[in-house]
């Protein structure tokens, strides 16, 4: 396990996030109907302060929930440690919303696929969107993202890891090297 | 904290994190069931059993209704209507279940120590839902749960149980739990109804009713078992009611926010009046909303770890 690559630092990770906010409202044309829905745990931190960007942008808080996708896994057998069942915080109705799913780090697509099943569990949205911080490739399911902060090859030996001040005490997205 | 165990037979083998890791996973499972589609995949594909030997509408339903939000697939057996009339044993049905590739027993029965003895003898994951006087794991694991959720924490609470202590599988289960979690522990009855040395558990004892309601934070009033009286030793309803039952009156001289649990069914009128039952310290339909998710915890967690043990076999 070494350290390959800083990809972002506090400031690259500040504006890739406040692009992003800038492209949601802009693809929306506005935040009427517009909710963020973070995937725990590291995306729900990320779905917080891109409604804090949209915020600053249009002076319209939007709203936020959390999203819990331990139940909705298909791979629940095959992960080395037994995952924490966190609760699902959507505090909203979703149906006829506009949502965008925000995630760290898009991969497989497995996680994308399993949130996507558990939000239309919930309601049925006018459209979900996505927005991850970091799209490092390798997809297993026919998944993309609709807003990227950041797209960096990898190999599959690799990791990506995103840092966040919320949960790691510093904001940092690294390349790991197994 | 991982969980590691196949079966839940009771709260006496479990460790304080174990307990609590349940309570959190609890937390967590009670929001499905406030959406308007209750269900979610975990489960799916499993089959689940309920293998109840004792009659149980509450207990089973409320396990059927927690396997299904799972989306897991759910027998019913009670042994009044199967093989278990034509001499089978416990440990042949188990098996005979276990080869219908079933993944989870839940069992009820009537002898102490049934649902350990048959986790012994079988692959599949086994849920205590309740054997003779022994235990009744997930009884207790929702009125901790229930007693949590309204009073905060367990640690340093005063919590009494009242009423049949010595036929009583929720009471040991209580105890088990409470005490490992940091309660401290009154159990109040006539003496005929409390096992002797029960204080080895690190509880306290009462027979007046007064008392046991006087520092208590929380009340878990257990249903009188007259069909268990084979020897008529227990007393009269009446007698019962006027020396144990809780009332009124009574809970004026308790705290104010004492909580009034029971484990049902209810007999309004022996242990506690309708009023009582009835009054917004009662937390008994609570109980029942929080018992299904403290049993799609049990399941989701039991299952995790049998497919888990499962491939270090393989």
């Amino acid at each position: 396990m070494k350290e390959k690559a800083k990809l972002l630092d506090r400031e690259g990770l500040n504006r890739s996030l406040m692009r992003i906010a800038h492209e949601i409202v802009e693809k929306n044309k506005g935040t009427q109907g517009l909710c963020l829905v973070g995937i725990r745990n590291r995306g729900a931190y990320l779905a917080k302060r891109l409604a804090d960007c949209i915020e600053k942008i249009e002076q319209e808080r939007i709203a936020v929930g959390i999203l819990d996708i331990t139940l909705y896994r298909d791979d629940l057998t095959l992960i080395a440690s037994q995952p924490v069942v966190h609760k699902t915080e959507i505090n909203f109705d979703i149906t006829d919303k506009n949502i965008v799913l925000v995630d760290d780090v898009l991969y497989t697509g497995r996680t994308v696929r399993a949130a996507l099943d558990a939000l239309i569990d919930l309601g049925r949205p006018k459209s979900i969107q996505l927005a991850v911080l970091v799209d490092r490739g390798h997809r297993e399911l026919p998944v993309r993202a609709d807003f990227v902060g950041k797209n960096v090859p990898t190999a599959q030996n690799e990791t990506v890891e995103v840092r966040l001040a919320e949960v790691d005490g510093k904001d940092e997205v690294v390349i790991i090297e197994k | 904290m991982t969980w590691t165990r196949k079966d839940l037979l009771g709260l006496e083998d479990l460790s304080k994190d174990e307990l609590e890791l349940i309570l959190a996973t609890t937390d967590s499972f009670k929001e499905v069931s406030t959406r308007e589609i209750k269900k979610v995949p975990a489960l799916r594909g499993k089959t689940v059993v309920n293998l109840f030997y004792e009659p149980s509408t509450r207990t089973r339903v409320s396990f059927e209704v927690a396997a299904k939000r799972l989306s897991a697939d759910v027998i019913n057996i009670s042994a009044g209507e199967s093989s278990v009339r034509k001499g089978e044993t416990l440990i042949d049905t188990g098996r005979n279940i276990e080869a219908l590739k079933a993944d989870i027993i839940v069992i009820r029965h009537n002898a102490s120590g049934a649902a350990t003895m048959l986790a012994r003898q079988v692959q599949v994951s086994v849920v205590n839902a309740g054997d003779g006087w022994h235990e009744h794991p997930t009884q207790a694991l929702l009125d901790i749960f229930t007693l949590k959720e309204k009073l905060g924490q367990i640690q340093g609470l005063n919590v009494s149980i009242v009423g049949d202590i010595a036929h009583s599988r929720v009471a040991r289960s209580n105890i088990w739990g409470l005490t490992k979690l940091g309660a401290r522990v009154t159990v109040c009855a006539p003496e005929i109804l409390i096992p002797p040395g029960i204080e080895q558990f690190g509880v306290s004892v009462t027979h007046d009713i007064d008392e046991a309601l006087r520092n208590a934070d929380a009340v878990n009033v257990l249903r009188m078992q007259f069909e268990r009286d084979e020897g008529g030793a227990f007393p009269g309803e009446l007698e019962y009611f006027k020396n144990f039952g809780i009332t009124k009156e009574r809970l004026a001289k308790a705290k104010k926010n004492i909580l009034i649990m029971h484990p049902g069914p209810i007999n309004r009128g022996i242990e506690m009046s309708s009023e009582v039952a009835d009054c917004p310290n009662s937390v008994i339909l609570e109980q029942v909303t929080n018992g299904i998710a403290v049993r799609m915890a049990v399941l989701f967690l039991v299952a995790q770890a049998r497919d888990k043990n499962h491939e270090t076999i393989n």
